[in-house]
């Protein structure tokens, strides 16, 4: 994608340092231009090899370990099934750390509108997709009130959405008072997440997707050749399309293998699919990235930073909300106890991922990978039988990990050719 | 406007002859400028003109008030009180997007440019170019370069390049051609040459001339007399919140023009309003 250029900087930047190496370092130079070429081959949007290659090692290590049933169908099916609601909480997340700030209320908000969802379908009576719409509402709500926090009266966004978190819990506990767990009972929710699409869908639609991508970059690529300008070679389309197909293909087979793709793994597509064009094909996301990367330049560039923030903060709280109801479908009921490492989980995801702390790097696309291995984790612990306290353990030094590489990554880009 | 309505400070030394092409009204014009941070007047009654097709060098010690000027102009921190014309018109800047609005552009010390975007998205920040499907790049893409060309900026490798890979020069050049693309009238440059190398400061010098021969109003801000005197027609002197001296480039020296930041000498006295 030439749209995409935050977070480009990788290719460059490695060879130069590589280059500028001494003689004896020949050998790691070319290993240096190989990683270079590769990533430029992947593009910004995939070009996350490292973590990927971690994702694998995490997979044949609990294949061996959990005596082969980790990358079974049926097991893999599950794994999506868990990291449904760390993606879509981690997409919020993503929106918010693109523009430099942080949002801690995001479970809070899921389990909140969850639960409201739930209230409103098994107390008041109001069908499913009413219940629902009301909840994904409250969740936008909620998040334009953290936004205005946070952008008109210029509070941190660590103490807002921490003071957001505390006040949510609470309202959580009053809203479901006097029950601590309120079973749903509506059949229209409760299926929601384990509805298999017919293969005509679930195979169907990923592969239309596939093809409107791959037809997509072959137009651009004609309006750039028209246009005079550089464009990428017939291979590395076709490579580009080939590992977007390849991908989708393999895990359509796996999904095909058990019972078919989960309705919830097509509304995280399309969720991310929505997010990835706002973020690189409008002006609305491309002022993300600016406000991320400089705020006050963006402010002069004639950016309207305040609205863009509490919009930012309202689609973030809305994509939690949405989280907390498919949580609250799959759980066929809603909890008065926030789900405490759902937060870190999310925010995990999109660091692993690829998305940095610090603002305007990143794509929405780091919360696929970034939540895989945040659940590979999970699951594959939970398959060798380790306790809660080993999970929390792997999962910490997991985020400090990804949070270092973040850190180092800055700090190469600071000290770049300037 | 006739120059009578217009209260031009006196100049140290007469020159009824110069600048007949400077004649009638200015493309941007400000009268009675004040601005005060609590306590602290940073502009008293200030006035300041500028032409079209010209080079304005805006000189003064630190402190002296040409940056909050500037920010006045720009809408970024609109002034208490005055009057600001452009092309005789009366306008109100109360914020970025006023300045823009009446073909003020502004290029700024620190740059303000995004690092993380690429050269493209840097030049088009804030008006981006959309067709129904979204950001229209190809037709940025090929603006950008026609801009640069055209400005003679050639050491670009890739248009795609984030800024942040960028040389100082060039970092600086993108912050003056992104002025070009929303075709100003004004364009005001706060420290362009600041932290640059000799061959970097010759390029930028060369674009501020580029941006003149365009006919543009073009407002230099400099602690460097050496670049003043290579590039402007005029210089205006600020000391401590006031415009003291007013100095026709081809018939003053450096030494004028210091005694008239610093306050030393005939400077003040001569060409206190």
């Amino acid at each position: 994608m030439t749209t995409n250029t935050a977070g480009s900087s990788e290719p460059d930047a490695i060879s130069a340092e590589s280059s500028s190496a001494s003689g004896a370092a020949t050998a790691s130079a070319n290993v240096g231009g190989l990683i270079s070429r590769v990533r430029g081959l992947l593009g910004s949007d995939l070009g996350q090899l490292p973590v990927f290659i971690g994702l694998v090692l995490i997979a044949i290590y609990f294949q061996i370990a959990g005596g082969g049933f980790f990358l079974t169908p049926q097991n893999l099916t599950n794994l999506v099934q868990q990291i449904i609601t760390i993606a879509i909480v981690a997409l919020g997340a993503v929106l918010v750390l693109l523009i430099g700030e942080i949002d801690l209320s995001l479970a809070a908000v899921a389990s909140l509108c969850g639960a409201f969802m739930g209230v409103l379908s098994a107390r008041q009576g109001w069908p499913a997709w009413a219940a629902i719409l009301a909840a994904i509402v409250a969740g936008l709500l909620i998040g334009a009130i953290n936004g205005f926090f946070i952008s008109v009266l210029r509070m941190p966004s660590f103490i807002v959405t921490l003071a957001a978190l505390i006040f949510y819990q609470g309202l959580l506990l009053l809203v479901l008072y006097p029950q601590t767990t309120l079973p749903i009972r509506d059949d229209a929710i409760n299926r929601i997440a384990v509805t298999y699409m017919p293969e005509y869908l679930g195979i169907g639609i990923p592969i239309a997707l596939v093809v409107i991508y791959a037809l997509s970059l072959v137009i651009s690529r004609a309006a750039r050749q028209r246009a005079g300008l550089p464009v990428m070679t017939v291979g590395q389309l076709a490579f580009r399309i080939g590992l977007v197909a390849a991908i989708v293909v393999a895990v359509l087979v796996f999904f095909d293998n058990y019972l078919g793709v989960p309705l919830v793994a097509l509304i995280l597509l399309g969720l991310l699919i929505i997010f990835w064009l706002i973020t690189t094909r409008t002006r609305f996301g491309r002022h993300v990235y600016a406000v991320g990367g400089n705020t006050e330049a963006a402010r002069r560039a004639g950016i309207r930073v305040v609205g863009l923030r509490i919009m930012i903060f309202s689609l973030a709280a809305m994509l939690a909300a949405i989280g907390g109801i498919l949580l609250a479908s799959r759980q066929v009921s809603a909890a008065s106890a926030v789900d405490q490492t759902l937060l870190l989980s999310a925010i995990a995801a999109a660091v692993i991922g690829g998305v940095s702390l610090f603002g305007g790097r990143g794509s929405v696309w780091a919360v696929v990978l970034g939540s895989l291995v945040v659940g590979s984790l999970e699951n594959g612990l939970d398959l060798i039988g380790q306790s809660t306290a080993v999970k929390n353990m792997v999962e910490g030094v997991v985020l400090l990990l990804a949070v270092l590489v973040d850190a180092l990554t800055r700090r190469r880009n600071a000290t770049g050719l300037r | 406007m006739t120059e009578g309505s217009v209260p031009v400070p006196a100049q140290p030394s007469p020159n009824p002859g110069a600048k007949p092409t400077r004649a009638g009204e200015p493309v941007l014009r400000m009268t009675g400028i004040s601005k005060a941070f609590g306590a602290v007047q940073a502009l008293q009654n200030v006035d300041f003109e500028v032409y079209a097709g010209e080079v304005v060098g805006l000189v003064g010690d630190n402190g002296a008030g040409k940056s909050t000027l500037v920010k006045a102009i720009s809408g970024v921190n609109p002034p208490d009180t005055g009057e600001i014309f452009v092309g005789g018109r009366r306008v109100t800047i109360s914020q970025p997007q006023d300045a823009t609005r009446w073909g003020i552009e502004t290029v700024y010390q620190d740059l303000a440019l995004s690092d993380n975007l690429d050269v493209v998205a840097n030049m088009y920040l804030g008006r981006e170019d959309i067709t129904p499907l979204g950001l229209d790049e190809t037709k940025m893409e090929v603006e950008t370069l026609r801009v640069l060309k055209q400005l003679d900026v050639k050491t670009l490798k890739s248009v795609r390049t984030p800024v942040a890979q960028l040389s100082g020069g060039q970092r600086q050049s993108i912050a003056v051609a992104r002025t070009i693309l929303r075709n100003p009238r004004v364009v005001l440059l706060d420290e362009p040459t600041a932290a640059l190398g000799v061959a970097q400061t010759k390029q930028v010098l060369n674009l501020i001339r580029a941006l003149r021969e365009q006919g543009l109003g073009v407002v230099v801000i400099s602690h460097n007399l050496a670049d003043i005197f290579e590039v402007v027609d005029r210089v205006i002197v600020m000391r401590l919140g006031r415009r003291v001296a007013t100095f026709d480039i081809h018939e003053t020296t450096p030494e004028q023009v210091v005694g008239a930041i610093t306050g030393a000498e005939f400077g003040a006295a001569a060409a206190e309003q």
